[in-house]
Formats: structure tokens, C-alpha cells, sequence
């Protein structure tokens, strides 16, 4: 397709959606009275729920019926697929990276957010200084990937060979010699798992921020006069103020961290032990061509993602009911 | 970034009191006078910024230096081109030109569309009485917590017997699906807030729901639209899932994210291209980012999440 050609397509599918919504707001239009009001609502969410039902709802329930089923999606075997889920060893090692995704980032961010909103709470430059770490989350996790594949990228320990990578030519500097951060398991999850915690500090610290600058200044105050400390300040007049943001933070950032996919694909493609659920998901699904397995690890995903949810909305009913 | 804080809304900030602001800068003072936190907040700053500075300093850098040397090197060995913004921006083989418009191709219409049906669906929901309104509601925006793995295959078959396959409407059609839980709740959020009044009043001056839409609503609904609109743009923008899935066999069609994300799994990485086409889709959603930056935090703080 040309360019020129690709815009018009653009326009006419914007101008197709713009003509629906025009149809629909003049047709509800001529309809009053109580009675029509219902008319108008049913008109209003049809499109919604068309789009929804055919893209959401129909979706997982097909996937979790193929869950059921082999690799060509056609002879039904049970839950065969979720028993190789745990048992196949590469499969486990799948499972293990994602845990060590989801213990680490959601705590380590976090911890980050909070200690830096601390930090620059109130300071000179607070508004740049939130920028810098904030500014991750407008860049993709592609570009974030590309980011540190060049920090760990690494040169063999050669005469005359620099080092290119940030972190190689430190280790080099201080006496060491240079590593391959990527390749050798585990700890290359852990450096993966880095360029999540970068990427979700800066959500951590906006969050937490607004809700620091929220807990009223008598109690601060108060605090003070009895002569709390900083530490003393931060253990019980800061955290317990703040905890319903913290529960926030931490299972917003974990639900996400449990469905990481461009990170791993961008950086090592789940090569060298580093697939996680959503990584082999896609390629179990559209690279090995095993569709029953790829569908199981999807519903895994599904499955893990309900516990942190119901953690998540009760932990409001009870910040809310106080 | 992910689902559902339910009706998360966090305690924002409010304007304080003169004193208090008095109050605030003496501790701001006493916070200062501490070095070690002051030395804490300055690494972090560095650590979270140097990584983008260097690949940023060596899109600008000769592809010889590139391979040859540290990217540190510039202060000491100052060499800038802008032949790697050349060559990744141009359409030939190995170019991102042609990536690049279709980034845009896909966003305009996945942002513009969710944010009209949404509108008209959020409305329903908020003023209009009808029976088994709240059960509907909660069903959508409960579908907020469907992770997206669970629905591609399933899609992907779909618009292949609809003849949709290789065409962008896979891509507008499955973000605008996914997107709709979130627009919803947000916009029905913001609707909520508006005095019921206003509407009560509009109503008994005759006005239909168009005018009433257009006139009462969207004016003040502007700050709950723009933040919706960054939310989908970032999302859209910066998907590689979705981009890949749907037209990942069709390079005609993809994305900068696509192909940058192949472009870094290639042996012998291209570094010069990589870096440059790396800020190329970087700078459009850190420009729109910093300049509609506060109406994104309002809907960061309004709970509203996805993934």
C-alpha cells in the first residue's frame, strides 16, 4: 500500500466510526420520554457491547475450551496441557522466571517510588527532578529493551577490544573482567527484571507522591512535637497514611509485571532460560505451532492475575469502610 | 501497566492552606540540611537517566565510533552526524520510514475511535435510568482484568474468516476492544461528577440528548477525555503484542515497535539504526507525554490502569 493510500484508509475508517456515532445520536434524538430512554440507552451501549462480546468475551471463553485440546487443536486431551505446565522442565523454569518477575518488581519499584517521592517531597526542583524518573513510562518497553541491551551490551575480553556497554566497561574499569549480563541464567531474569523496576518506579513514586502530599500537616506536625524522628515519621506516620496507595502500587505494578512480554522478547526473546508465561505464551502459540499449550499457558495467566484483583478490591472495601 | 483498581479513586492532592505552605517549606529546609538524602535522590536521578542519555548521545555518533568505542567517549573525542536519522527514517530496505507512518496510521484511529464509542456508552451508564444498569456496568468494566493473551488466537481466526487479515482493521478493531473497559470506567467517572442538576436542568429546557452531550457534557468533560487519549495513545503507540499478532507476517502493515523489536533480536546488532529509530518512537509519546502531563496524572490517580 502506498502512504497516500494508507491515510485515505485512515480517514474512512475514523469517518465510518464518526457517521455511527452521528447515526446514533440523531436517531436518539427524536426518541423522548421515560420509555424512549431506554431505547436510547440500548442504542448508546450496542456497539460497546457488540465490540466487547465479540473481542473479549468470545475470546477467552474459546481459549479456555482450546485449552483443553493438542497442539493442532483438534483431539481433546484433558488437562494434559496444564499438567505439562508443571512438570515439563522447561516449562517450570518458565514459571519460576515469572515468580522471580513478580516477587521482585512490584517491591523493588516500589520501594524505589517511595523512597525517591520521600526524597525530593517538597525540594527546590521537585517537579524536574519527578520528571527524570517519571519520563520511563512515556517510553515503550521496546525502547526501553533497546535501552539496556546497549547498558549490558557486551565485548569480548580482548587486547584492544573497548567495551561498548555502560556497565561492562565499569567492571572493566574497576579491575574485572566483562560479563555476559544477558546469557548466563539466572541472573540474566534478574537483569531483565531491572528494566521493568526502571520503567515502573516512576508509576510508583506519581501514585505515591499525590497521596504523601495528602496526609494532613497537623498529624506530621503532631508527630514531630512528640518527637518522632525520621525513621520514626516514615515507620508510622507515613506508610500506615499511605497504605491504601501502597496496596495500589504494588498489585497494579504485579498484575503487570505478571503479563511482561515485550521486555524478554525485545532483549533475549526468551533465549538463555529467560521465558516468562506471556513470552511462551506467544511462542508456543504462533512460533512452535502448539496452539493447546499456548491456550493453557493464556488461561494460566488469566487464572494468576483473579487472586491480585480480589486481594486489590478488598483491600479498598476496607480502607473504605474505616 | 494493568487492570482494575476498582473504584480506586486515591486521595489527590488539594491546595493547602497558606500556613501550611509556610509550614511546608520549613520542613522542605530541614529535609535539604540532610546530605545523605540529598546524595540518595541525586544517584537515583542519575542511575534512572543515564541509560537513555547514552543511547540518545549515540544515535547522534559515526557508525565507526559506534562499534569501535563507549558512547562516554564524546566528552573527551566530540563526533556528532545525523546520518543514522537519515538512514532509519528512509524508506529503503532496512529503513523505518515506512514503520513509522504506519505507527501513525494505527494510533490516530485506535485512540479516536475507542474514545466515541466509550463516550456514548459511558453516557448511557451515568444518565440514563434503565433496567439492569449496574450488573452491565460492573460486567464491563470487570472485563478490564481479561489479559489480552487469552483473546488473540481466538481474534486472529475470527478476522481471518471475516477477510479482515492483513488489513489495519485487526489492529484498530482489537485495540478499540481493549480499550473500551478503561474508557468507560474513566468517562463514567468523570460523568458521574457533574452535578445531576445540570442535566436535570438542560432536560427541562427541552434538550434532547444530543444537545445535551455536546453542549453540557463535553465541555466539561474535556480533562477525562484527554487523559483517556494519552492513556490509549501511550498503550497503542508502545504495543508490540497486539502489532505483533496482527501483522507481524505483514511488514507492509507494522508498526516502529515491531520492527525495532526485530531489528534488536538480528545477530551483529545494528546499533546505529537501532539507537536512532529507538528515539525516533520515543519522542513522539515523550512530547505528547510532557505537554498533556497533568491531565495524565489525574487519570493515573483516578484508577484508571490497563494492560
Amino acid at each position: 500500500m502506498s502512504t497516500a493510500h494508507k491515510f485515505l484508509t485512515m480517514l474512512e475508517a475514523v469517518g465510518l466510526f464518526v457517521a455511527v456515532v452521528g447515526v446514533i445520536l440523531a436517531g436518539a434524538n427524536r426518541i423522548s420520554g421515560r420509555r424512549g430512554d431506554r431505547v436510547v440507552a440500548a442504542v448508546f451501549l450496542l456497539p460497546t457491547v457488540a465490540l466487547v462480546g465479540v473481542g473479549l468475551v468470545y475470546p477467552a471463553l474459546k481459549t479456555i475450551y482450546e485449552s483443553f485440546f493438542d497442539a493442532a487443536g483438534t483431539k481433546y486431551i484433558g488437562i494434559d496441557n496444564y499438567h505439562k505446565i508443571f512438570t515439563d522442565s522447561d516449562q517450570l523454569l518458565v514459571l519460576r522466571n515469572t515468580v522471580l518477575w513478580v516477587v521482585i518488581t512490584p517491591f523493588v519499584a516500589t520501594g524505589v517510588g517511595l523512597v525517591y517521592a520521600i526524597l525530593v517531597d517538597k525540594a527546590r526542583i521537585e517537579a524536574l527532578a519527578k520528571a527524570l524518573i517519571f519520563l520511563p513510562m512515556a517510553i515503550s518497553f521496546v525502547g526501553a529493551g533497546i535501552i539496556w541491551k546497549f547498558v549490558y551490551d557486551f565485548r569480548p575480553d580482548q587486547p584492544g577490544v573497548k567495551q561498548t556497554g555502560l556497565l561492562n566497561e565499569i567492571l572493566v574499569k574497576l579491575g574485572g573482567s566483562p560479563h555476559q549480563f544477558l546469557l548466563n541464567s539466572p541472573w540474566n531474569t534478574i537483569f531483565l527484571v531491572i528494566v521493568m523496576i526502571w520503567i515502573q518506579a516512576g508509576f510508583a513514586m506519581t501514585v505515591l507522591s499525590a497521596s504523601i502530599k495528602a496526609i494532613p500537616e497537623d498529624i506530621v506536625e503532631a508527630a514531630r512535637l512528640d518527637g518522632v524522628r525520621a525513621w520514626g515519621m516514615f515507620r508510622y506516620v507515613t506508610v500506615p497514611s499511605i497504605r491504601p496507595a501502597l496496596v495500589v502500587v504494588l498489585t497494579t505494578i504485579g498484575i503487570g509485571t505478571l503479563k511482561v512480554f515485550d521486555i524478554v522478547r525485545t532483549m533475549t526473546g526468551g533465549q538463555f532460560k529467560t521465558s516468562v508465561v506471556a513470552n511462551e505464551f506467544y511462542s508456543q502459540s504462533f512460533r512452535a505451532g502448539n496452539q493447546g499449550l499456548g491456550a493453557a499457558l493464556a488461561v494460566l495467566l488469566f487464572v494468576l492475575v483473579i487472586p491480585i484483583v480480589a486481594y486489590n478490591v478488598r483491600q479498598l472495601r476496607a480502607s473504605e469502610g474505616r | 501497566m494493568s487492570a482494575s483498581t476498582g473504584d480506586a479513586v486515591l486521595p489527590v492532592t488539594s491546595t493547602p492552606a497558606i500556613a501550611q505552605v509556610e509550614k511546608a517549606s520549613k520542613n522542605a529546609k530541614q529535609k535539604l540540611t540532610s546530605p545523605w538524602a540529598s546524595l540518595v535522590a541525586v544517584v537515583l536521578a542519575v542511575v534512572w537517566t543515564t541509560p537513555t542519555f547514552g543511547l540518545l548521545v549515540t544515535s547522534f555518533r559515526p557508525t565507526a565510533d559506534i562499534g569501535d568505542n563507549g558512547w562516554w567517549n564524546i566528552f573527551t573525542h566530540p563526533t556528532f552526524t545525523l546520518d543514522n536519522y537519515r538512514d532509519a527514517l528512509s524508506s529503503n530496505s532496512g529503513g523505518l520510514g515506512t514503520n513509522f507512518i504506519n505507527s501513525i496510521i494505527i494510533t490516530v484511529p485506535a485512540v479516536l475511535i475507542p474514545i466515541a464509542l466509550a463516550s456514548l456508552a459511558a453516557y448511557a451508564f451515568a444518565w440514563i435510568e434503565f433496567k439492569g444498569r449496574n450488573l452491565l456496568f460492573v460486567s464491563v468494566f470487570a472485563l478490564q482484568i481479561v489479559p489480552i493473551q487469552v483473546t488473540l488466537i481466538p481474534l486472529l481466526s475470527l478476522y481471518v474468516k471475516l477477510h479482515l487479515n492483513g488489513t489495519f482493521w485487526t489492529i484498530w478493531l482489537s485495540h478499540t476492544m481493549f480499550g473500551l473497559p478503561l474508557a468507560i470506567f474513566l468517562l463514567h467517572n468523570f460523568m458521574k461528577e457533574i452535578p445531576r442538576e445540570l442535566i436535570e436542568a438542560a432536560r427541562m429546557d427541552g434538550a434532547g440528548h444530543i444537545q445535551i452531550f455536546f453542549r453540557v457534557l463535553m465541555p466539561l468533560l474535556k480533562p477525562a477525555l484527554a487523559a483517556f487519549g494519552i492513556f490509549q495513545f501511550l498503550w497503542v503507540w508502545n504495543d508490540l503484542l497486539v502489532a505483533l499478532t496482527f501483522a507481524g507476517g505483514t511488514p507492509d502493515l507494522a508498526p516502529l515497535t515491531v520492527s525495532l523489536a526485530n531489528l534488536s533480536g538480528t545477530q551483529g546488532t545494528a546499533w546505529q539504526l537501532l539507537s536512532a529509530g529507538a528515539f525516533i518512537s520515543i519522542a513522539i509519546p515523550v512530547v505528547v507525554f510532557v505537554s498533556l502531563q497533568r491531565f495524565f496524572v489525574r487519570g493515573l490517580l483516578a484508577g484508571g490502569l490497563k494492560g
